[in-house]
């Protein structure tokens, strides 16, 4: 893809600001690196030999039956029965962190939460889990979480923004006046009843930020549109007599899009923000998830195990830093002011 | 020889982009005498403000960078005396007025606050001898019932008692030099020729030496001393006012002074019949108050507009900005909500709904004024033109590409810049561009709302000439919008005089050129034809 001039410039104005394009490569790489979490972080091997034959465990669900063991069920790979069996024929590669998110070494040398140690880099939570693991996939369903919810919210936001801005008069004041009701609802309370009815999931929890949370972008959209539908060529477009929708697609949604795209990295944060407040108090992700805020919940319930909050606090504090300078990079890269 | 007051020595201006360095002017030298009008004339781009900014250091620096070059005065060198000294020459040895009178004073504060504190900066008075010293200027300037205008915010004030005031501030501690920055530009003729008075008159009165930048030779004739005339940043001649328009020696000098729009409308035919018929058009814009929003009155944007344009032929719509021609404009072509009939070829638009307009927008187009905002600038050239043909015409790609490299032609552009973006081109093409955008729906009838105002004498005689042209081969009706009487003579066969909304005279241009009824007509020709 070819980029064009303004477009160049800007990533030109980017690239200068080096801290915010040193974080957006450093937080690209960790989110790809938590996106391959199963192998990276897995209780089952990612490759074993076994017969002359290969098998893939972390992809395929494999008998025990099929290495000469007595069950029909899964083959538990922690087992020193199942890899005694496995190792006389073949090996074994582990992920560089034998543990998934749900793994509970049951092998500790003191009373579970452990202390960081050979096996657990970070110790284990207070039910015997590894820290590391938990702490890779919370990150992926945090930022996961972050960019649905960025992305659906956005949209959301635009197009009401951009109706709003565009027709003006009593659209625009009953819409302002139903966002003005509606952020006022308490969404807090609305969870908590609503954990009473189901049981919350990624999809739901996702569904109700979201029914209260895209309101973020309707002020600066709508601003937009409401100046930009007095330019001269929007004008000449309806002298031409092109319809509403594609003039607000082609003529005006570009402007509003440089004030959207300097937010996006401040609605991620504050995304993520939401869903790990969610569930340091409860009321978020089922239980077992791996997710910082219950990390952050469990530091609180056991100080004497300190390495719990720290590291749930040093992922939150670095991973929304990044975003925060990737925002100001942002920002700088989109400034008309900031030419020079 | 008188003493020379300011003096420019091989001057050169930069702006910094990035790493590159992007020059605007090019080793310029000039003099200011005590006591003489300089004018600095030249296309908009030329440099000529960024020349005269830079005599005070008001550009903003790090954009700005000077190169090479000195500015003398008072034996300083202004460019690199100390923040703290060049204060006390701003606004009290050198002023400055620009061009835009709304924009250049503070909304939130008085007349009275504004023309005092310079006094208190520079001369030090207390707060009653500054309000005396404000009021007597504002006496001088000659603004009516200055007592009452002391306390007055800019809002309350017309533009041509704005710009008196700043004259005032500028002048209120008797600077030895005055720039102005196209003074009269914003401001309507009648009222243009009032400030230019005044400022002559104020010369005398206080021996200052003026530098004054337009773009206007009719201007520079009536004011200056000397002339010193700029292109792509660079003086390419400077001499005496009277020298410049006997015998100019540069080409490019000669094109500026000869560009004066000359020449007869078109000979059309005598029965043309009527195209559009307008009937007793009024667009009110209701003025709301309170909770309730109840209707408390309207501005009357216009007001009982009764005429018609003929087939092939041009109406010129006349007044001072303000008067409601644009609006006017946009009423005909149900751009904005208005009362009275229109019809086109007796089709009664005033009834049709936005859908029902749509197919017959193809007949009716308009260009707008400034050709740098109604280019959307994120579309190249050929996606702007192609976009009403996309939406009335069902021709394959090919066609539709065809089409627009046929009216880029016609207009004289070069079809193989079709996919460059608007930002590059120049103001004379953009207005191209927007000409091609509009005839290659080939409409029966377009509307001209200044197309040529915002851009230089030299280009806006080729876009007449273009216009002209364009009328003649495909028989296209023309409303032109304008407040430059001689266009409007040079190119219309109708004339209709507002103002504040109203009619106030209509005929054929003939006899309104030679003789006008209203006496407000004859105001406006005598200014412009003086």
């Amino acid at each position: 893809m070819k980029l064009n001039r303004l477009n160049q410039e800007r990533w030109h104005k980017f690239k200068a600001n080096r801290r915010g394009y040193w974080s957006l490569w450093l937080f690209l790489s960790l989110f790809i690196v938590s996106l391959l979490a199963e192998v990276i972080a897995n209780d089952k091997p990612l490759l074993v030999r076994f017969q002359s034959e290969f098998y893939f465990p972390f992809l395929v669900e494999y008998a025990e039956t099929e290495f000469g063991g007595e069950f029909e069920m899964e083959a538990d790979y922690r087992d020193e029965f199942v890899r005694e069996l496995i190792t006389e024929k073949g090996w074994i590669l582990e992920a560089p962190i034998p543990f998934s998110y749900t793994t509970i070494n049951h092998d500790l040398p003191s009373p579970a939460p452990s202390p960081p140690s050979d096996v657990n880099w970070l110790g284990t939570d207070d039910k015997g889990r590894d820290v590391v693991a938990r702490l890779i996939y919370g990150f992926r369903i945090s930022v996961l979480f972050g960019l649905f919810l960025t992305f659906f919210s956005s949209i959301i936001g635009i197009a009401a923004g951009a109706v709003q801005g565009y027709y003006g008069g009593r659209i625009d004041i009953l819409g302002q006046r139903f966002i003005e009701v509606w952020s006022g609802m308490p969404t807090l309370f609305l969870l908590i009843i609503l954990s009473s009815v189901v049981q919350p999931n990624f999809w739901w929890l996702l569904g109700i930020t979201l029914l209260f949370g895209w309101m973020a972008l309707v002020g600066v959209v709508r601003a937009e549109f409401l100046r930009g539908r007095n330019f001269a060529y929007v004008l000449a477009a309806k002298a031409l007599g092109v319809g509403d929708r594609q003039i607000m697609f082609r003529h005006i949604l570009p402007n509003a899009m440089v004030a959207s795209v300097t937010f996006l990295p401040f609605i991620l944060g504050g995304s993520i923000t939401t869903l790990t407040s969610l569930d340091f108090l409860g009321f978020g992700l089922p239980v077992g998830s791996p997710s910082l805020g219950e990390l952050l919940a469990q530091g609180k319930a056991n100080l004497q195990a300190p390495w719990l909050g720290i590291s749930a606090f040093f992922i939150l504090a670095s991973m929304l830093s990044l975003l925060v300078f990737i925002g100001e990079a942002v920002r700088d890269a989109f400034d008309p002011r900031k030419s020079y | 020889m008188k003493q020379a007051l300011l003096e420019i020595q091989n001057l050169s201006i930069a702006f910094r982009k990035g790493n590159q360095f992007d020059p605007v002017v090019h080793e310029i030298s000039l003099t200011i005498n005590q006591g003489e009008t300089l004018a600095l004339v030249g296309e908009s781009g030329s440099g000529k403000t960024v020349t005269a900014m830079s005599i005070l250091r008001l550009l903003p620096m790090p954009p700005a960078v000077y190169p090479e070059g000195q500015i003398w005065f008072d034996k300083k060198n202004l460019l690199s005396l100390p923040e703290e000294d060049l204060r006390q020459i701003r606004g009290n040895k050198i002023s400055v007025i620009f061009q835009e009178p709304m924009m250049s004073l503070n909304p939130l504060h008085t007349v009275k606050k504004q023309i005092c504190e310079t006094l208190f900066l520079h001369q030090g008075l207390n707060t009653a001898k500054a309000t005396s010293t404000a009021l007597d200027w504002l006496q001088r300037v000659g603004i009516n019932e200055p007592e009452r205008r002391l306390n007055a915010y800019p809002h309350q004030l017309s533009g041509g008692e704005q710009q008196r005031v700043m004259i005032a501030m500028a002048l209120a501690n008797r600077p030895d030099l005055l720039i102005a920055d196209e003074p009269t530009t914003a401001l309507d003729v009648t009222v243009q020729a009032q400030i230019l008075a005044l400022i002559k008159e104020l010369q005398n009165e206080l021996g200052m030496a003026i530098l004054f930048i337009t773009h206007d030779l009719g201007i520079v004739q009536r004011v200056s001393d000397r002339v010193a005339v700029m292109q792509r940043g660079k003086i390419v001649e400077h001499s005496d006012t009277k020298t410049i328009f006997h015998s100019p020696r540069d080409p490019y000098t000669r094109i500026l002074i000869e560009a004066e729009p000359k020449g007869e409308p078109q000979k059309s035919k005598p029965d043309a019949k009527p195209l559009i018929k307008i009937d007793r058009l009024k667009v009110w814009f209701p003025i709301q108050k309170g909770i309730m929003r109840r209707v408390q009155g309207y501005v009357k944007a216009v007001d009982d507009l009764t005429f018609e344009v003929k087939k092939g032929q041009t109406l010129g719509v006349v007044g001072e900005s303000g008067s409601g021609k644009s609006t006017t404009g946009l009423a005909i072509l149900r751009l904005t909500e208005s009362e009275g009939s229109i019809r086109f070829e007796d089709l009664p638009l005033h009834q049709y709904s936005a859908g029902e307009m749509r197919p017959l927008r193809q007949q009716m187009q308009i260009i707008f004024q400034d050709p740098f905002g109604s280019l959307s600038p994120r579309m190249s050239v050929a996606q702007i033109i192609g976009e009403g043909l996309q939406l009335h015409s069902s021709g394959s790609s090919e066609e539709i590409d065809q089409k627009i490299i046929d009216v880029m032609e016609e207009v004289e552009l070069d079809p193989q810049t079709r996919h460059r973006y608007p930002n590059e081109f120049s103001g004379g093409q953009r207005q191209r561009i927007a000409i091609a955008r509009a005839l290659v729906l080939k409409p029966q009838f377009i509307v001209l709302d200044e197309p040529t105002s915002s851009l230089d004498r030299s280009v806006q005689f080729q876009v007449l000439q273009l216009l002209k042209n364009l009328q003649e081969q495909y028989g296209l009706t023309f409303i032109f919008i304008s407040h430059d009487l001689k266009v409007v003579k040079s190119l219309c066969h109708d004339v209709l005089v507002m103002k504040s909304g109203k009619m106030v005279e209509y005929g054929p241009s003939s006899q309104i050129f030679s003789n006008p009824e209203h006496p407000y007509t004859r105001q406006l020709l005598k200014t412009a034809f003086a």
